[in-house]
């Protein structure tokens, strides 16, 4: 037994596929990705090195408009920070409380996370459609006239394709806390009741240190989720109109595909991929923190 | 920290001691109703619209449901949209993404969990690290790849990447499973005359049936609703997916909203079906997902 257990060549067998398309497809490109970046590169002719011109040009050009793009991704985390987790952990609270009925609406709330973010996209793009779309008739129906408008212009374009993004990932969020607060054993928080905690304090004191882990998990994913966004911003509107709406992932694609500037788009990737990380492991300190506290 | 099987099972569990005041219980349903609602209403608003006529969704009936049954509405989104054809690409990428990720995650974890060799610890943690890799890193060197061997515009230009990027849920989620396999089973196989192959596929495979399904699902969702790969990679309309004909459809016919409608419930609704038959197993294959990387 032992001795088949520890054959070598087994061993590379059953793992050699694994660590093939592991290397291959996930780590190379990263660091091809960071090569790239230092050339001026048009896809097929020749690669001009150019050391750090890609992101020197990219932090200073105005025609790029990169930082603009990053600011509105920052944004979006900020929203996404202040606004979906709030709302993912006062529902999940409210859930969490062994309700009648707590698994359907779990369900339900759920489901926007599932569904293709192109149809999601394409749904938003007809409730704000500004002759036909749901929204202006709801306005219209209730005599806001006034507030009808066209959403997905220069003015308005950037709140209206957030607001669906927000929306998606709400339940997301909400079940892992809701998987969290579960897991909280019932006792405790019987314990408090019986000291005569309110519900507020046992929220406060009891559930929300337990599900500290969670909370970070979601505030990692929620703000590399942001900085990494493109569906629904590609489907809504592509970055425009006139870039307000732009964030790093539509100007990578643009770059790539538009302007045919591979060493520039490897830029844009490279430095998402560098932020992703940073982000996460900055907000894992700050978790950390306040757990020594 | 959490264990995921308690999540579910502690539900419901002395419900009647956490939840006091009724007055109160009212207004959290009706809180719970107004999200539900607007999680569900923009499905709603799918389903009836591509069943109506441009009249009826323009003016005459925009919320309700539809007077008149436009079933003609999906039959021109197959025949004009080449929508069944984008249905059956999707079906076949998921299909052969689903088993190349399940035979190459259930070898790794079996070499992983079973055999004893220096270096397994480090490997694993290798792997989940790529549940952290955002695609974005590998966009520019796979496109350059892919178009000097001519693969773009073929299924493996997709297959393989979704593979890749779903490697690391499976191996997460069988190691889960094969842990709990006892190893008397092997010694047992080992000693009626079975090799490590032999055990691998008569002992181990057979009884991940479990793990089998919540990585299937995992990576179907997936690749059913991926769009950064499949728009870059995938041009010609033999080999769109379900993602990109239904942007390509919007595209063209913008204002034929009902064979529009049809197209996206198309989309939708083997997920849909999915969900209402597996909602636990899939909302625990996103807890695991998340707790984990």
């Amino acid at each position: 037994m032992k001795k088949l257990y520890s054959n070598k060549l087994t061993i590379i067998l059953f793992i050699l596929p694994a660590l093939l398309l592991f290397a291959l497809i996930l780590f190379a490109p990263i660091f091809v990705s960071g090569y790239y970046s230092l050339f001026d590169w048009n896809g097929f002719g020749k690669m001009n090195f150019i050391g750090i011109e890609n992101y020197k040009e990219l932090f200073t050009s105005n025609s790029i408009g990169f930082l603009k793009a990053l600011g509105n991704a920052l944004l979006l985390a900020l929203l996404s920070v202040g606004v979906q987790l709030p709302l993912a952990l006062g529902l999940a609270l409210l859930l969490g409380k062994g309700r009648k009925g707590e698994r359907a609406f779990l369900s339900i709330y759920f489901v926007p996370v599932l569904i293709s973010t192109v149809v999601i996209g394409q749904l938003w793009l007809k409730i704000y459609n500004s002759s036909y779309g749901i929204l202006n008739a709801f306005l219209r129906s209730i005599g806001l006239d006034n507030l009808t408008r066209i959403w997905l212009d220069r003015d308005t374009a950037l709140g209206a394709t957030f607001v669906p993004i927000l929306w998606q990932y709400v339940g997301y969020h909400m079940l892992l806390m809701y998987a969290g607060i579960k897991s909280v054993p019932v006792q405790y928080r019987e314990a408090a009741m019986i000291d005569g905690a309110k519900e507020g304090q046992i929220n406060r004191y009891i559930i929300l240190p337990c599900i500290k882990p969670i909370l970070k998990i979601s505030t990692i994913f929620a703000v590399t989720g942001s900085l990494k966004s493109f569906d629904l911003i590609y489907v809504l509107t592509n970055g425009g109109p006139l870039h307000a709406t732009e964030v790093p992932s539509t100007l990578m694609i643009s770059m790539l595909f538009l302007r045919n500037r591979y060493g520039m788009g490897s830029t844009i990737a490279f430095l998402l991929i560098i932020l992703c990380f940073a982000f996460a492991l900055i907000i894992g300190r700050m978790f950390k923190d306040k757990e020594e506290d | 920290m959490v264990k995921l099987n308690d999540i579910f099972v502690n539900r419901n569990k002395k419900s009647g001691n956490l939840v006091k005041s009724k007055g109160k219980e009212v207004w959290v349903y009706i809180l719970f109703g107004i999200w539900a609602l607007i999680n569900l209403f923009p499905i709603y608003w799918m389903f009836t619209f591509s069943l109506k006529s441009n009249g009826e969704i323009f003016g005459e009936n925009v919320a309700g449901l539809p007077r008149e049954w436009l079933w003609s509405n999906y039959k021109r989104a197959m025949a004009v949209g080449n929508i069944g054809r984008y249905f059956a690409n999707s079906v076949f990428i998921a299909i052969v993404t689903i088993v190349i990720v399940m035979l190459v995650s259930l070898m790794a974890t079996f070499a992983l969990t079973r055999f004893i060799w220096k270096g397994r610890k480090q490997m694993n943690k290798f792997f989940m690290l790529g549940l952290t890799i955002p695609i974005h890193a590998s966009i520019v060197p796979i496109y350059v790849i892919l178009s000097k061997l001519s693969l773009l515009n073929t299924y493996s230009a997709l297959i393989i990447p979704y593979s890749a990027f779903s490697l690391a849920m499976g191996i997460l989620v069988c190691t889960g499973f094969m842990q709990d396999l006892p190893m008397e089973l092997d010694e047992a196989a080992c000693i009626d005359g079975c090799g490590a192959w032999g055990i691998f596929f008569r002992i181990i495979v057979p009884l991940m049936k479990p793990a089998v399904a919540t990585v299937s699902i995992y990576t179907f969702l997936q690749c059913w609703n991926e769009l950064m790969f499949s728009t870059i990679f995938i041009s010609d309309s033999t080999h769109k997916t379900l993602p990109v004909g239904v942007q390509a459809l919007s595209g063209q016919y913008m204002t034929e909203w009902g064979p529009i409608g049809a197209a996206l419930v198309i989309a939708t609704f083997p997920t849909l079906i999915f969900y209402a038959f597996f909602s636990k197993r899939i909302q625990e294959s996103f807890i695991t997902g998340a707790i984990k990387g």
